[in-house]
């Protein structure tokens, strides 16, 4: 399609041609003409958020929730500067996010121009690309290949500025390309992994004595046939499966092999298996410092098979033996049809003694808190969420901290793309715009935001948007009056001295929920949880659940800093004194 | 199984893991637009690599095309991470570490070029041992008066450290180089 139109309607004859139907702005000086052109036309919904990290996180939501790329619409200086959070939150989650930026108009570019900031200056180290268009005739091409960088290979965030001239300049029109893989002159990841190194991968785990497979966000942005085939090369193989903190709902958490979350704060088993495993299968993830624990012991006697589609993620911490560049899907495609066609079968006797083993780890009970009759245990909070919500269409959200990883502990994920959660970045206020993003490509789903106090108010402002667009967003507060997950490192590491971990006059959230137009809730006894819960999900408004939790509870187990995964804390064995002595001069210095 | 897996194109292996220091050339063709080059250094100084030399101009007008010759050092595994980092970027179309590919062709190094040019100021005999040495060096004299000399010296960057070292306590006023271009010996290109 060609036809002569003004750089602001091509952008919305863009979104519309890449398939949009939402997008996430604040309007402002430099993208009025883009707002002139969104009021005058149907078809492309705009959800005004409150401030512009809102609206970043909120496409966030949208994408991670879909499986489809994210849009957000920011102004100049002050608007992009504040999406540079969510920019990068997306870059370390590979979510891909498309940001349209307004820009001061060319000729006043560099001159310190009132809300003028240098913006693919500031983006350019935290999104996959960027542009400055600076001619209307450029403006189309770069659009479309904005939305072919953002979702190929690894996805990710990328920013098109648009100088205000540009927007009301003419130009004209060019529709996508059919095939943009093809037709770009640089940019073009490779899908298909190497026949022999699967091949060789598949041999190495018929031959495995003690295997695992570790899964990572990498599967879920390949989409929902690479989970169907991790899930069936699961049952093809019977080996152990466990995944990152951005990879949980690949593999059901009800699945006979699942080892539960690995990490820092992951299962004995997972964290177990991994270091005693003779060959591991990394699919999707990328050996972050939070999953390795200390890397000079990390998994010390296994071969190592790497499937990613980023060549920079191999050998970036950990050596492996073995790499496969492509999509897990493509990859995973081959490497269960080498399985089935030459009949390989995993070591049935190991397999049987390996399990054994792993038993023996599960029986641990890692995740195990005294439960309490007076007081609700943050973990038995988000055992009864699930409970009261695994028989819905439920899509969770998490800020960062404590709750993020009770979350990932507690709340079995059984489908891909329904956990949202900033796992790279750990953005606290990602929870609130990201469920709000969620919501509005899911209507009918349950969308919950599991937060804490403390995160929560990080982008609280987000509660009118919700209000606004009849988004019933519901955010399930842990509210245990601290930053817990820094209250707990310093009780691990500078000798439980809290300073400022504590929040003085936090809100009262139910006449907070009630000023912004929702409803709020307030529950301190375990015995009022159910029937609180059960209430907040019946309400077809935004809510502010005040769950009061046990207010010194810490996250266990855990490994702490500078150590191995065979050397991690476990509930039971955490007193006081075990968590002061807990990491060495060296870990200190660690993150 | 390391040694069977030698060719896979992106794989760094365990057999020849080393944490020796090592200078590589990088050459990466890239499109010759605004921010290409702010990418790249962006990169290095973001993930905290070395830069030795950084040198860049277009090469492919027709195209649009750059080439870029950067010399950086770390352990193999760092300069493999640089060269995949390079690769992901969008505008980079190609990247190649020469060093690797004249160690694969059992040759000691690419061919690598460096230009300076020297200025010496100063009378008398420092100033005929600054013109014999020149000579020696096989320079050309761009630029002189009865107290200065312009030296153009170009060749391989040892070469000129050691010229402009000499020059030093014959009135070594100021020296300004290219940096390192290089291309790897034989008919192919990148």
């Amino acid at each position: 399609m060609t036809r002569e139109m003004t750089g602001a309607e091509m952008v919305i004859q863009a979104l519309k041609d890449q398939g949009v139907d939402t997008i996430f702005g604040y309007p402002g000086g430099a993208v009025l003409p883009i707002y002139d052109e969104i009021i005058q036309q149907e078809g492309l919904e705009h959800i005004l958020v409150r401030h512009e990290q809102g609206a970043g996180h909120a496409a966030e939501g949208y994408a991670r929730s879909t499986g489809k790329p994210g849009v957000a619409l920011v102004t100049s200086g002050p608007g992009a500067t504040n999406m540079v959070t969510a920019l990068t939150d997306a870059m370390l989650d590979s979510i891909p996010l498309v940001c349209i930026s307004g820009q001061v108009p060319t000729h006043l570019i560099g001159n310190d121009a009132f809300q003028e900031c240098d913006t693919v200056g500031i983006t350019r180290p935290c999104t996959k690309h960027n542009w400055l268009v600076r001619d209307v005739d450029d403006l189309p091409r770069i659009l479309h290949e904005a939305f072919y960088v953002a979702t190929s290979g690894r996805p990710g965030p990328v920013v098109v500025d648009i100088p205000k001239d540009v927007q009301f300049a003419t130009g004209t029109y060019q529709g996508p390309t059919p095939n943009p893989a093809a037709a770009h002159k640089s940019y073009r990841p490779q899908m298909k992994g190497d026949a022999a190194s699967i091949r060789m991968a598949a041999e190495m785990m018929a031959a495995a004595k003690k295997p695992v497979l570790y899964t990572g966000g990498g599967v879920i942005n390949s989409g929902p046939q690479a989970c169907q085939l991790l899930r069936e090369l699961v049952s093809l193989t019977g080996f152990p499966i466990t995944s990152t903190l951005m990879g949980l709902g690949a593999y059901p958490a009800s699945g006979d092999n699942w080892l539960g979350m690995l990490g820092m704060h992951g299962t004995y088993e997972a964290n177990m298996t991994m270091h005693d495993c003779d060959l591991m299968i990394c699919i999707g993830a990328r050996f972050d410092d939070r999953i390795t624990g200390r890397t000079d012991a990390f998994s010390p006697n296994s071969r190592k098979v790497h499937i990613d589609i980023d060549p920079s993620s191999i050998n970036k911490t950990i050596n492996v033996d073995l790499p496969i560049i492509g999509d897990v899907a493509h990859v995973l495609e081959d490497l269960v049809r080498i399985w089935r066609s030459s009949s390989l079968k995993s070591d049935a006797k190991a397999m049987k003694d390996w399990w054994t083993q792993i038993d023996q780890w599960r029986a641990r009970n890692s995740l195990a808190y005294k439960p309490n009759s007076d007081v609700i245990m943050p973990q038995y909070a988000i055992q009864r969420l699930y409970e009261l919500t695994k028989h819905r269409k439920t899509f969770i959200s998490t800020e960062v901290g404590q709750h993020q990883m009770w979350a990932a502990q507690f709340y079995g994920f059984e489908e891909p793309n329904h956990w949202l959660t900033s796992g790279g970045l750990g953005t606290m206020g990602y929870g609130l715009p990201a469920a709000i993003g969620a919501q509005t490509a899911h209507r009918d789903a349950l969308c919950v935001d599991i937060a804490g106090d403390a995160s929560i108010l990080m982008n609280i402002q987000e509660m009118s948007t919700a209000v606004q667009f009849g988004l019933p967003v519901k955010v399930f507060i842990l509210n245990n009056q601290y930053m817990g997950m820094v209250r707990q490192w310093q009780q691990l590491l500078h000798g439980n001295r809290l300073s400022h971990s504590y929040t003085d006059s936090l809100p009262d959230f139910v006449k907070l929920a009630d000023a912004y137009g929702g409803v709020g809730f307030r529950v301190e006894k375990p015995g009022d949880l159910d029937g609180a819960i059960e209430e907040m999900i019946a309400v077809d408004k935004p809510v502010l659940f005040d769950c009061r939790v046990a207010n010194l509870t810490n996250c266990f187990p855990m490994i702490p800093s500078g150590k191995a995964h065979n050397e991690m804390l476990l509930p039971d064995e955490a007193n006081d004194e075990a968590v002061a002595n807990a990491i060495s001069a060296e870990g200190k210095s660690l993150v | 199984m390391n040694a069977q897996n030698v060719d896979a194109p992106s794989a760094y292996f365990l057999a020849e893991v080393s944490n020796e220091i090592e200078t590589h050339t990088l050459s990466l063709l890239v499109d010759n637009e605004p921010g290409v080059l702010a990418r790249v250094i962006g990169l290095f100084s973001g993930r905290g690599y070395n830069i030795d030399s950084l040198t860049v101009s277009e090469t492919e007008h027709e195209k649009h095309l750059s080439r870029i010759t950067i010399v950086t050092t770390g352990t193999p595994m760092i300069i493999e991470q640089i060269r995949h980092q390079l690769d992901r970027l969008v505008p980079v179309h190609r990247v190649t570490d020469l060093t690797v590919r004249a160690k694969r062709a059992n040759q000691d190094k690419p061919l690598e070029r460096e230009l300076a040019l020297v200025k010496v100021a100063g009378m008398g005999e420092k100033r005929l041992e600054a013109l014999r040495l020149g000579d020696a060096f096989r320079t050309t004299v761009i630029d002189a008066t009865t107290e200065h000399f312009v030296f153009e010296i170009t060749g391989r960057t040892s070469k000129i450290e050691q010229f402009i070292s000499i020059m030093k306590p014959l009135g070594l006023v100021e020296v300004s180089r290219t940096g390192v271009a290089a291309v790897q010996r034989g008919p192919e290109g990148l």
